[in-house]
């Protein structure tokens, strides 16, 4: 498009206006770009379960040697071959939010950590297999990132507590990890293993019990990388290829605007 | 037989204290992880018991109730058992499971001996009492500021809506970043993977020619952008750590604005006249080389009697104040402490070292409440300090008020210049256009 002003003054800043115009549609669409290839997972549970040690293993196939204290979110990446050794193989980045802190914080820490809540895909529930209470934890902690709604017209869970129902009609994908599998004893591991099935059913979710520290547990092939990968496809299958408008995330009226066909525009905050 | 009715009941005091411990600690302080040593459990809820019988001991002895002689027995058992607790039973366990958690960490480094340290038995009160009076000295002094700086509203910083979501947008954009650099290093080792080279730097750089999302940018190699990803990271952090900080600060705004919150204002103020006063009481004690010599129940019965012409019974009346008083102090500090312990252990402790910081806080809890004990006395009347001043023997009083006011001094006001700086500095961080 010529500008058709005489003065070169008005020239110029019909310049400038344009190429700041179309900065900002090239980051917009970059933005798009970005956002729509964006597979995000959260990696919920309490502190000291071991998440960052599984997301290190996870995104680096190495354990991780000196763990610290996460403080806000950690991310990393893991590449992952949809529908490994089909015609349809397809290399997507899959982002693993690992969220610290606890339930217990404080409603500051809590109201800032909803901020990562948004747009998630898939969740990865991390409990500690000799620590019950972390176990017990994954209930708050599961509703914390499904029923966050910033709009005060939700559909507000009742009280905090679970119910099974909602979890069933679910639509963000859950997998429950154990972590320090190797630290039960073996007359103890028929029980933790009863319990943790309890906790799948009642999430709905595959679990994987696994040792952080070493990395035979997701040793391809084995059960435990062929469930890892079915999730991390189901999580795929979702995010793009069902995208059906009335298949939204989780208990309450989220934002509307989260899969959209990619010349419109997607709502950010 | 006096004797036996008056253990009974000291007794059965003493095992509700130990319940109450053991609530706490099960309900409070331990309830986000699994108790696995009942021993920790058990340690401090005999510590509290033990420190609150104590405490016990002084109302009765306001009071006068219980017989004088088994009062008497009381507080020399009670101080030899808490001494012993104090000096022997918690640092050995605490000494035990740092131990045993170095060896869970190094599978292979041998146990250690015992860790105790034998000192001459005459030296443990004054030992316990000096840790302990530093302790509550800091810990008042710190109090003493912080408390009106969190109850009065003047100090709030304004904090807006818009100024936590640019912060919060700012922060989405770094984690945005982040994970674009790592997609980045991800596609890059994959590919080196594939083509069986690791160390390569140039294979790196041609595979990343040819991946499809690269950026037009050449010649970045995998250790730049790790420590640009680093860099990243450590500023997600503290942009986190900020808008907490801002979340929190509008919470207390909103929170002022309610009639609690306006009462707590207000008692802001008192209290910042009570820190003022205090600090000041504290420089003339050293100044001037001077303890007091009265406490403040006897002193203000006094100003009234002499003052203000009002006459009443002084023996009656002392009494009662003082047990008020005396109550209050005990009441406060207890809770406070409480309170201190249990938001201190949460962000501190982790699964692994809960028992040893359990551990440490009921060591720090005893000593605070035994040097509680001997600061008490100046603010008993005369004739209530006797038992005290019996039953601990031969210590220097004198020597532990000095050093609280010295301590007390230091404390409030470094507390003050960390205040002032910690104030100043946040505004600038949070300037919006």
């Amino acid at each position: 498009m010529q500008p058709s002003n005489a003065t070169s003054g008005g020239r110029s800043l019909l310049n400038e206006t344009q190429q700041v115009g179309q900065r900002a549609q090239c980051s917009y669409f970059r933005k798009e770009m970005a956002s729509l290839d964006r597979v995000k997972v959260l990696v919920l549970g309490d502190s000291g379960v071991g998440k960052s040690s599984l997301v290190h293993l996870l995104c680096q196939n190495q354990v991780l040697g000196n763990p610290s204290w996460t403080v806000g979110c950690s991310v990393d990446v893991r590449v992952h071959d949809y529908r490994e050794g089909t015609p349809e193989e397809k290399t997507y980045y899959i982002e693993l939010w690992d969220v610290g802190g606890s339930v217990g914080s404080a409603s500051s820490v809590k109201s800032t950590r909803a901020v990562f809540y948004n747009f998630v895909n898939g969740i990865i529930l991390v409990h500690d297999l000799t620590n019950k209470k972390s176990s017990q934890n994954l209930y708050p902690w599961s509703l914390e990132a499904l029923s966050k709604d910033s709009s005060p017209t939700g559909i507000i869970v009742s009280n905090g507590d679970y119910d099974r129902e909602q979890f069933a009609e679910n639509s963000v994908p859950l997998l429950l990890i154990g972590t320090k599998f190797d630290q039960i004893p073996e007359n103890k591991r028929n029980d933790v293993l009863t319990r943790t099935a309890f906790l799948s059913e009642d999430f709905n979710a595959e679990e994987i019990n696994l040792d952080c520290t070493n990395p035979r547990y997701l040793a391809a092939g084995s059960s435990n990388a062929v469930k890892l990968s079915r999730f991390f496809d189901k999580v795929i299958e979702k995010r793009y290829f069902t995208r059906d408008p009335s298949q939204m995330q989780s208990f309450t009226d989220r934002r509307r605007f989260h899969f959209k066909k990619s010349n419109q525009l997607e709502c950010c905050f | 037989m006096p004797f036996f009715v008056d253990s009974v009941i000291m007794f059965t005091s003493q095992v509700l204290f130990f319940g109450f411990g053991w609530l706490f600690f099960m309900r409070q302080l331990f309830k986000d992880y699994e108790v696995r040593q009942y021993v920790v459990q058990v340690v401090f809820s005999v510590t509290f018991a033990f420190s609150c019988t104590m405490f016990e001991l002084i109302i009765f002895e306001i009071l006068g109730v219980l017989n004088s002689t088994s009062r008497y027995f009381h507080w020399k058992l009670n101080l030899y058992v808490i001494l012993l607790v104090l000096i022997f039973v918690v640092p050995f366990y605490i000494g035990y499971f740092v131990v045993s958690n170095i060896r869970l960490c190094k599978n292979n480094s041998p146990k250690n001996g015992n860790l105790m340290k034998i000192d001459s038995p005459s030296d443990h009160p004054s030992r316990v009492g000096v840790i302990g009076v530093t302790l509550m000295a800091l810990l008042s002094g710190f109090g003493a500021v912080n408390c009106p700086y969190t109850y009065m509203s003047y100090f709030l910083r304004n904090v807006t809506d818009s100024d936590i979501l640019a912060l919060e947008r700012r922060l989405l954009q770094t984690m945005d970043m982040i994970v674009s650099k790592k997609k980045r290093i991800a596609m890059t080792r994959r590919q080196m993977y594939q083509r069986g080279e690791e160390q390569n730097k140039q294979t790196g750089f041609w595979g990343m020619i040819k991946s499809v999302t690269s950026s037009p940018s050449g010649s970045e190699n995998l250790s730049v952008i790790q420590q640009e990803v680093d860099a990243l990271e450590e500023l997600s952090r503290q942009l986190f750590l900020e808008t907490v900080d801002l979340q929190a600060t509008k919470e207390r705004i909103e929170y002022s604005k309610t009639f609690q919150g306006k009462y707590f204002n207000f008692l802001g103020y008192f209290f910042s006249i009570y820190c003022v006063w205090k600090i000041f009481m504290a420089t003339i004690n050293i100044v001037f080389d001077r303890v007091g010599k009265t406490d403040p129940v006897t002193r203000g019965i006094e100003i009234t009697v002499n003052y203000l012409g009002i006459q009443f019974d002084v023996k009656f009346w002392s009494q009662h104040i003082s047990f008020i008083l005396v109550g209050i102090i005990i009441v406060t500090s207890i809770r406070g402490l409480l309170i201190t312990l249990t938001k201190f252990f949460y962000a501190i402790s982790s699964s692994k070292s809960s028992n040893v910081i359990v551990l440490v806080l009921a060591q720090i809890m005893g000593m605070y409440f035994v040097s509680s004990v001997l600061l008490m006395r100046m603010s008993m009347p005369l004739e209530y300090r006797t038992i005290v001043t019996e039953v601990l023997g031969e210590l220097q009083f004198n020597f532990y008020h000095r050093w609280f006011d010295v301590i007390f001094l230091v404390s409030a006001l470094s507390s003050i210049l960390f205040l002032y700086l910690a104030h100043k500095q946040a505004p600038e961080k949070h300037m919006t256009l």
